[in-house]
């Protein structure tokens, strides 16, 4: 809403001196935020009103041009050459005069033009910065002296401030509301426009109506007009504040509609009356009735849409947009004029199903004063006769089916028990009443009776907000409340915090990206048509329309993330994410049950369940080296066992054991990928991607990840502390020769089961292949550690401990190569 | 050599002399002094200490004395054998520092060398700043809920007296999820657009005192510029609770506050409105080290419990009121560590995440 605080003064009696400091932090104070302060353009020099006395039509130019002797206040007449054509002798009109400097830098000086000196310029509203109209100069009407600064009249020296309304308050989307809250705010007098008298109109009523729904409309006005000339412009204090507010200018019947829903918050309509056939009804739409908005657009009604009908079939989209077909045109003098209260939720069903969120339909939404209907017709009427000639044909229409408010039982002491202030009651009084409730008191239990316009106050908590607003936030003090002892985080929230530290101080660098995908994505990632990753849940409205999927996995999010950071000049680039996937799959829709009371059990479980299981995941991506060069020596460039070893990290973070064996998944290399599994289950892949991967999502070779269902973890088990021996280790290294398809953890766990009580730790230091290891095979060393909890041991245990390894592993195929402590 | 027999007279044995003993050690001292190295003085020592030193012989004559001539003597020799002893070692000690002093020298090595073999990560200013958060309620004994962000409608809107028309619904900027592959199919779900239903399941699964915080990830169909992300972040916070006053939230969101943002920080209100809260307010936050001067920053939104909430979650508004707030992640982020452009904080680069270390 934006308020110009010229206007707003006419009803406020803003102390002198008044800055548009103050003014803006009053607003903020009565809650209503201030998105922008709007300062006029910047005039210098002279800049006068001018009076027209003489024109001469300049011909033999490719346009028209005219030069025009105008009154400026001096003795004579000044010479000015125009090229706008929209005005006559007599008219008054806005003259910059040389010296003058308009908005833009723009300097005006005597000069020779088309033949004449200029000594000045006529002009328009663009040109001035005070509005769009630039189709002619501005004619300002009657009443403005020659010579007189033109700064005030033309609004220069007028502030509009914009609010930011929040959906509660649709009475503050109006100059009515403003002025209210800003009385009360400032502590002023204030007047209400919408307090004056409703004229006495008699006769027969102006039309026939009828209202069909009065659910959905509680009240409909109608007052008939003739006599409108149809030519007559809008007064120029109009068109300027209707452009202040940023309302386009169209025509007197339609500017005085605007300007009377700015002022009082009615929003109206002006049907052509010559063009409307027969009685009125307002009524739902049938199946398949069509209207032609006054867009252009031809919508299809929803049985659920609130129309205003004639004879012949629907003619205004109620509460938001009229009809065509009813249009005022260039040549109306007759108008049918309509101010009605609907009831708000029909009209945002209906605003949002036709995707037209007008002025009218913004305020009805939020809720409009129902008293409002006849006092905006006889103001719209006022305004019309005045400078459109029009009278008021028969008596106003007025179909108002509303019943009594109900008051609302507070407690006067309630206020001060939320705020934690002790209100006494007669201030409890006195400010709901200045909000405009009638409060009738018995001791402290108040019987409140809210304002029409303010349809927002319903229960006792939204009069405890207006008490508290009014009387000041700033009065509530600051007092630390004592929580009962808590305990601390869950283990699944000090496992995510340990997953990601432990990444990061392993050198990953976290990387959150979007959850949105493309299927593209999930095609380049190679994974076949039945993988589950490729049922997805879809955005119903996405931002792109090339993203519309929500992750299944985290990696497109996270390469997309790699390439972007190599394409910025990064060379070696080990990142990580965590967080929620969403794998798709059928299920019910979820339901929605009322909000009176806690739903029942079922009704909850159901609720529950329809929301999919978002398992936390974490990936991991590497390329270039994983250790720098320098110095040293060379770098060593990140590789599949990286990624295998940040699977680790994790587990290990996590406080549970990780087995690792080979796999195969896209989007992983085949002869690199290693399975992870934890208790029997797998729950993620570390390794290469696929070269092909690579080469679709430009990404250098050998680029690795991982990523794994951290959900799908275990919980941790309590670590159960070691007794330590203080007897001598002994150190045992065995090199075998093992067959490639044995993998290196399985001859390990040999080792370690051969070791049995005495093992302490085991260690792979070497693997050789070549010459003399036959190919087929490769060598495997490892570094045994073997100690006891009671004894030195001897030779003789040792000796035990190797052969029965040897034992073991040679019934796989493996040799001893060599060993020795 | 006497015999064992002879009448003695130690003046006349030469080598127990005063004169020959002081000469002996003189000759020592001058000969260790003049010693260059360690090398020189081991090469010196014999003829100073070993057997066949003066000194070393003079105390062999000592045998042949008389015993009244024999202690007297046998101290001069003695005196004379530790003053020897005394000055090598002595200079040995010198030349050993001297040794170690230009050994340890030529070890030097320049410590300024990088040993950046294995560079440390980070962890995103995000995630640290919402921990952040999260620890100071912890340390108050509110406990940290999750919920999820995909939700359903109802605990996103209905259950937070959004209703299905509700001017605010519209106002989200909310993205839906299809309920199968027709993308126009509805589900009852939505990508969460605020943190606060959180409250409500946190109601629907605990009985009052309730103290919970909930950090997490949010959704706007907002596009991403240097102001705005479709995707961001909040923490909300709930107590409910017999006798919760404003005051009690005031004193809450001042302690957040002076934690995050110094000892001078404190909070002010301006009247707003959030379905679930009544009365609400947006607050801001007076922040001294910001880096265009100290300031007030808009931080977030906060109010009482609206007792329609509390009736959708079964909760009793007679008995227990309760208040809430939610502040945004990326904003304290954005004025707490002077980021200018919003999509630093999104895009993942490197660069800017390395500069947050791994806890802020």
């Amino acid at each position: 809403m934006r308020v110009p605080v010229g206007w707003l003064a006419e009803y406020v009696d803003v102390p002198a001196g008044t800055t548009v400091e103050e003014l803006d932090t009053a607003f903020v104070r009565l809650g209503l935020e201030v998105e922008e302060v709007h300062r006029p353009a910047e005039v210098t020099g002279p800049l006068v009103v001018g009076r027209v006395r003489g024109i001469e039509e300049l011909t033999g130019f490719k346009k028209p041009i005219r030069y025009c002797r105008v009154d400026v206040g001096e003795a004579e007449p000044r010479g000015i050459v125009c090229g706008a054509s929209n005005f006559a002798v007599g008219d008054t009109v806005v003259v910059a005069l040389p010296g003058a400097v308009l908005p833009g830098g723009f300097a005006i000086a005597a000069r020779t033009t088309y033949d004449h000196v200029s000594d000045g310029m006529i002009c328009s509203a663009r040109e001035l910065g005070t509005g769009e109209d630039h189709t002619g100069i501005l004619v300002l009407g009657d009443g403005y002296e020659p010579g007189a600064d033109a700064r005030p009249v033309v609004g220069l020296d007028d502030v509009v401030v914009e609010l930011a309304v929040t959906p509660d308050r649709g009475y503050c989307l109006s100059m009515r509301g403003i002025a209210r809250e800003m009385g009360t705010g400032l502590g002023v007098p204030w007047r209400d426009p919408g307090a004056a008298e409703a004229p006495a109109w008699s006769g027969e009523p102006a039309w026939e109506v009828t209202v069909a729904d009065a659910d959905r409309c509680d009240r409909f006005s109608m007052v008939a007009l003739e006599g409108l000339d149809p030519a007559a412009p809008s007064p120029w204090w109009m068109r300027r504040r209707l452009a202040q507010s940023g309302i386009r200018s169209i025509s007197l019947a339609v500017d005085v509609t605007n300007y009377v829903m700015l002022e009082l918050g009615q929003p109206m309509h002006a049907f052509d009356r010559d063009a409307v056939r027969g009685p009125i009804v307002v009524r739902r739409a049938r199946e398949g009735e069509r209207l032609t908005t006054l867009d252009g657009t031809t919508r299809t009604l929803d049985a659920d849409d609130l129309l205003i009908t004639d004879d012949s079939g629907p003619i205004g989209l109620a509460a938001v947009m009229g009809g065509a077909s009813t249009e005022i045109g260039d040549g109306t003098s007759a108008v049918l004029l309509e101010a009605a209260h609907w009831e708000p939720t029909g009209v945002a069903r209906t605003a949002r199903r036709h995707r037209l969120p007008s002025e009218a339909a913004k305020r009805f939404e939020r809720g409009v004063d129902p008293e409002m209907t006849v006092a905006a017709l006889a103001r719209a009427a006022q305004l019309l006769a005045e400078y459109g000639g029009a009278r008021v044909a028969g008596a106003p229409v007025d179909v108002d089916t509303r019943g009594p408010r109900p008051s609302i039982a507070l407690d006067a002491g309630r206020p001060g028990r939320v705020a934690g202030v002790p209100y006494p009651p007669a201030q409890v009084i006195g400010l709901l009443e200045a909000v405009g409730c009638a409060v009738d008191a018995d001791d402290d239990r108040l019987a409140v009776t809210p304002p029409s316009w303010r349809p927002d106050l319903t229960d006792p908590a939204d009069l405890v907000e207006e008490v508290v607003r009014l009387a000041g936030y700033d009065d509530v003090p600051s007092v630390l409340p004592t929580a009962p002892p808590g305990r601390g985080l869950t283990d699944t929230q000090r496992r995510r915090r340990a997953i990601g530290r432990t990444l990061a101080e392993a050198g990953h660098v976290e990387a959150p990206a979007y959850p949105f995908v493309g299927l593209p994505a999930l095609d380049a990632l190679g994974l076949p048509d039945d993988d589950p990753r490729r049922e997805v849940l879809l955005v119903r409205n996405p931002l792109r329309e090339e993203e519309p999927a929500l992750r299944t996995t985290l990696l497109p999010g996270l390469l997309a993330t790699l390439a972007r950071n190599l394409a910025r000049g990064q060379r070696d680039v080990a990142l990580f994410e965590h967080g929620s996937v969403f794998p798709g799959g059928a299920r019910e829709a979820a339901p929605l049950p009322g909000v009176d009371a806690r739903p029942d059990d079922d009704t909850l479980a159901a609720l529950l369940g329809a929301v999919p299981d978002q398992p936390w995941h974490v990936a991991v991506a590497l390329t270039g080296a994983r250790e720098p060069r320098g110095w040293w020596g060379p770098g060593r460039p990140a590789g599949w066992a990286d990624a295998v070893q940040a699977a680790r990290l994790v587990a290990a973070a996590a406080g549970v054991q990780l087995f690792v064996r080979p796999g195969e998944q896209a989007p992983w290399h085949p002869g690199r990928c290693a399975e992870l599994v934890v208790d029997d289950r797998v729950v993620g892949y570390a390794g290469e991607l696929h070269p092909r991967v690579c080469a679709a999502l430009d990404l250098p070779a050998r680029t690795s990840v991982m990523e794994l269902d951290v959900d799908a973890l275990p919980p941790a088990a309590v670590p159960v502390g070691p007794r330590i021996s203080t007897f001598p280790p002994v150190f045992l290294d065995l090199a075998f020769v093992v067959p490639d398809e044995i993998t290196a953890a399985h001859v390990e766990s040999m080792v370690r089961g051969g070791a049995g009580e005495l093992f302490e730790a085991v260690r792979l230091f070497d693997v050789y292949s070549g010459p003399p290891v036959p190919s087929g095979s490769r060598s495997l060393a490892w570094s045994l550690v073997l100690r006891a909890p009671d004894r030195t041991l001897t030779a003789d245990d040792v000796a035990r401990v190797r052969e029965g390894i040897v034992a073991v592993v040679e019934l796989q195929g493996i040799t001893l190569r060599s060993g020795g402590a | 050599m006497s015999g064992a027999n002879d009448p003695y007279d130690p003046k006349q044995v030469a080598a127990l002399s005063a004169e020959a003993l002081d000469a002996a050690v003189a000759a020592a001292r001058e000969a260790f002094a003049t010693a260059a190295d360690l090398e020189a003085l081991a090469a010196v020592r014999p003829a100073h200490l070993g057997d066949r030193a003066p000194v070393s012989l003079a105390r062999r004559e000592l045998g042949a004395l008389p015993p009244a001539a024999r202690a007297d003597a046998g101290k001069r020799v003695n005196a004379a054998r530790v003053a020897v002893t005394e000055a090598f070692d002595a200079r040995r000690a010198e030349l050993e520092s001297e040794r170690d002093a230009r050994v340890l020298a030529e070890e030097r090595v320049d410590v300024t060398l990088p040993w950046d073999r294995s560079p440390r990560g980070a962890r995103h200013p995000l995630t640290t700043l919402q921990e952040r958060i999260a620890d100071v309620f912890v340390g108050m004994g509110y406990e940290v809920a999750d919920g999820p962000e995909l939700e359903a409608e109802w605990f996103n809107f209905d259950a937070l007296n959004i209703g299905r028309d509700h001017p605010a619904r519209t106002m989200m900027d909310t993205f839906f999820v299809a309920g199968g592959r027709d993308r126009d199919e509805d589900s009852g779900l939505v990508l969460r657009t605020h943190t606060s239903p959180v409250q409500a399941r946190t109601l629907l699964s605990r009985t009052p005192p309730v103290y919970v915080v909930a950090p997490g990830r949010v959704y706007r169909t907002d596009e991403l510029d240097a102001t705005h992300t479709p995707v961001f972040h909040q923490v909300e916070g709930l107590a409910v609770d017999r006798g919760l006053t404003m005051a009690h939230l005031r004193g809450t969101l001042d302690h957040l506050a002076r934690s995050l943002f110094g000892p001078e920080a404190v909070t002010r209100w301006r009247p707003s409105y959030f379905p679930f809260t009544e009365p609400s307010a947006e607050f801001d936050v007076w922040f001294p080290e910001h880096r265009d001067g100290p300031r007030w920053v808009e931080w977030g939104g906060c109010g009482m419990v609206n007792p329609r909430v509390l009736v959708a979650c079964g909760v009793d508004p007679e008995e227990y009121s309760g208040f809430a707030f939610g502040v945004g992640i990326e904003r304290a982020l954005q004025f707490r560590s002077g980021v200018g452009d919003m999509r630093d904080i999104v895009e993942g680069d490197v660069r800017f995440t390395e500069a947050f270390g791994v806890e802020l």
